[in-house]
């Protein structure tokens, strides 16, 4: 396990706000993210997780609070600005297009060119090489990288989504529910890669609704409640059920849990 | 790019895990598969029935002219598709860019290079603002284009009226255009002395008093395959033409990645309306003058050659080259059955059927490339 503490943190927010109208979506949020841990952003729906992703890869700007990027302060405009600042975000609906190829899906939107105006083109061979390769590397089996996407398992879609965001060189992956539609084996292999990600060096944001999952691979928890932290803790420091617990908001949870026999 | 792996494994030797694709599968993921199988039973099927003078070199050209100035807009049209929207307002732009061009040439005596460029840039402009309130309302393209269908073929009746004084034919452009160097490039038949050469030497048939029955390919003929491997490159091989496929395929997937997809589709948009002022000024040039009906239901065809030559519907996927193939099985039915016994008025039952088919198959075959379950 790396050690976290020793590490200056990539992505740092302080008191995140954020208001829709009338609404207060994040009421002070903070936390933070270092190189080489995954932190998990548990929290029930409602609870600002969407809110908080959509503010941190630059799809929505915060009402106030302080964020900062490997210690400066950065104010994003677009998903763009926070892809280059090294946060890639892969969200639920995957930003794969099942019709297309998986070369073309991985390098959609930064294709390579070579040749001159007006022939400048797609340097295809590369593509494919890079591609294969880096299949080949998380362990996905493809006969063939002009395979279409569609042809892929969940798993295998979301392990592909995970290395084009790692490949383009991000420092902080975010992932939105990544486990959410898969089933027992399919999950295990997206774990698996986040693990490995994190062994490289990349900070990773885990956001689930399974505290399962969560335990699996997170170091630390961040719980939100409405709109606000309940707090952060190690993974040494919090059980499984305590840590359902806090997600949920206490009571009613537990009960429920033990009538039907502690399965939630 | 740091690597992912801890530990260093050997080479990739790139063929040891990739199985080789057998060449059914390989063939079966080209979406054109369907216009070329579709064309092959079409030319068997003249070869039992038709008359041979059909599969003569004037046979052939008789074809193509049609298929070409057809093939032009499917093209166009087959990219909007896989862009993900449609233009049923192709065949209105053909009537209308007809009357620009007419007008710029006969009732403000522009030279034919102004007349060109002017109609070009109008018909980008309204494909621009077809792109425009389609991106911008969220409205099917099917309602806004069908919209622009009836207005721009309304359009054209009351601008023909307006320029000739009452009636719905423009005349007396041949006589404006006859000494521009241009014109050829537009219009008529282009590699005449080949032509001439090849019935001199007794290769291609040839009149009593030695010129060739065929003078030349028809220049439409030319921009239609130039165009179909100009779209099919672009598509394959460059970075538009990714954005084009991923625009059409998940318009949200695409923006995430960086995509921009209201340019991609804009541009289509006018691509397609330029296509269709190209087949304007061809035909125009053809005729000499232009009338209201001009590219009547042209746009129902184009779609349906588009189709036939492997689009979906539902955008995302399909070829080019597919298109042309489909503009030519569309040119050899409706000619080829005037060189058969039947009827040519089967002409239509065969269009539609065909269409059901490709539909029908188009979709069976995306089930199976995609593996979709």
């Amino acid at each position: 396990m790396p050690d976290v503490n020793n590490r200056a943190p990539i992505i740092e927010v302080t008191d995140i706000i954020k208001h829709y109208g009338s609404v207060i979506a994040l009421n002070g949020v903070s936390m933070q993210v270092s190189a080489g841990e995954v932190l998990c952003l548990l929290g029930d729906n409602g609870a600002g997780k969407s809110t908080l992703i959509k503010t941190l890869s630059g799809v929505v700007r915060p009402s106030g609070g302080v964020f900062r990027v490997e210690g400066k302060q950065v104010d994003f405009r677009s998903p763009r600005d926070a892809l280059d600042a090294g946060i890639a975000t892969v969200y639920q609906d995957l930003a794969m297009i099942p019709l297309m190829s998986i070369t073309r899906n991985f390098f959609m939107g930064r294709e390579p060119r070579k040749g001159i105006f007006p022939f400048r083109h797609l340097d295809l061979t590369h593509c494919n090489n890079v591609t294969r390769e880096e299949m080949r590397k998380i362990g996905i089996d493809i006969r063939d990288p002009n395979q279409a996407v569609g042809t892929l398992s969940g798993g295998e879609r979301q392990c592909v989504a995970i290395a084009r965001a790692v490949y383009f060189g991000a420092k902080i992956l975010i992932l939105d529910e990544p486990t959410s539609a898969l089933g027992v084996a399919q999950t295990s292999m997206v774990l698996k890669y986040i693990h490995q990600v994190r062994q490289n060096g990349l900070g990773v944001i885990f956001i689930t609704h399974n505290v399962r999952h969560a335990y699996a691979v997170a170091d630390r928890f961040t719980i939100l409640n409405r709109g606000q932290t309940l707090g952060t803790f190690a993974k040494a420091d919090i059980a499984m059920d305590e840590l359902q617990n806090l997600m949920a908001g206490g009571k009613e949870l537990q009960q429920l849990s033990a009538e039907l026999g502690g399965t939630i | 790019m740091a690597s992912l792996e801890q530990k260093t494994a050997a080479a990739p030797k790139a063929d040891e895990r990739v199985k080789q694709v057998g060449f059914v599968t390989h063939m079966m993921r080209r979406p054109e598969l369907g216009a070329v199988a579709g064309l092959v039973l079409v030319i068997v099927f003249f070869f039992l029935t038709a008359d041979s003078t059909m599969f003569s070199l004037s046979g052939l050209m008789t074809i193509m002219a049609p298929a070409s100035q057809l093939g032009i807009l499917a093209i166009a049209a087959a990219l909007l598709m896989i862009g993900g929207e449609f233009d049923l307002s192709i065949g209105s732009m053909v009537a209308f860019a007809g009357l620009i061009f007419g007008v710029i040439l006969t009732n403000f005596g522009q030279p034919l290079s102004v007349a060109i460029v002017m109609t070009m840039l109008f018909a980008a402009f309204m494909g621009a603002i077809n792109g425009q309130i389609v991106i911008h309302t969220r409205l099917p393209s099917f309602i806004v284009t069908l919209a622009f269908l009836f207005i721009l073929r309304g359009l054209t009746l009351v601008g023909l009226k307006w320029a000739t004084g009452g009636s719905t034919q423009l005349r007396g452009i041949g006589d404006r255009v006859k000494d521009s160097p241009l014109l050829g490039l537009f219009s008529g038949d282009a590699f005449k002395g080949a032509f001439v050469w090849l019935a001199d030497h007794d290769l291609i048939d040839k009149f009593p008093n030695g010129m060739p029955k065929v003078t030349g390919i028809p220049v439409s003929v030319l921009w239609f395959v130039v165009l179909a491997l100009a779209a099919t490159w672009v598509l394959l091989r460059t970075r538009m033409g990714n954005w084009i496929f991923a625009a059409g395929g998940d318009p949200n997937a695409a923006r995430n990645s960086g995509v921009p997809v209201h340019r991609v589709k804009t541009g289509l948009f006018a691509l397609t309306a330029c296509a269709a002022a190209l087949v304007a000024i061809i035909t125009v040039l053809d005729a000499g003058s232009t009338d209201a009906r001009r590219g009547f239901q042209k746009e129902f065809e184009a779609i349906i050659a588009a189709v036939i030559g492997g689009c979906l519907l539902t955008g995302g996927y399909g070829s080019a080259i597919g298109a042309f193939f489909g503009a030519i099985i569309f040119g050899s039915v409706s000619i080829g059955l005037t060189y058969t016994k039947f009827d040519s008025d089967w002409f239509q039952v065969f269009l539609g059927s065909m269409l059901l088919l490709a539909v029908l198959f188009n979709n069976f075959i995306r089930r199976k490339v995609t593996g979709e379950r």
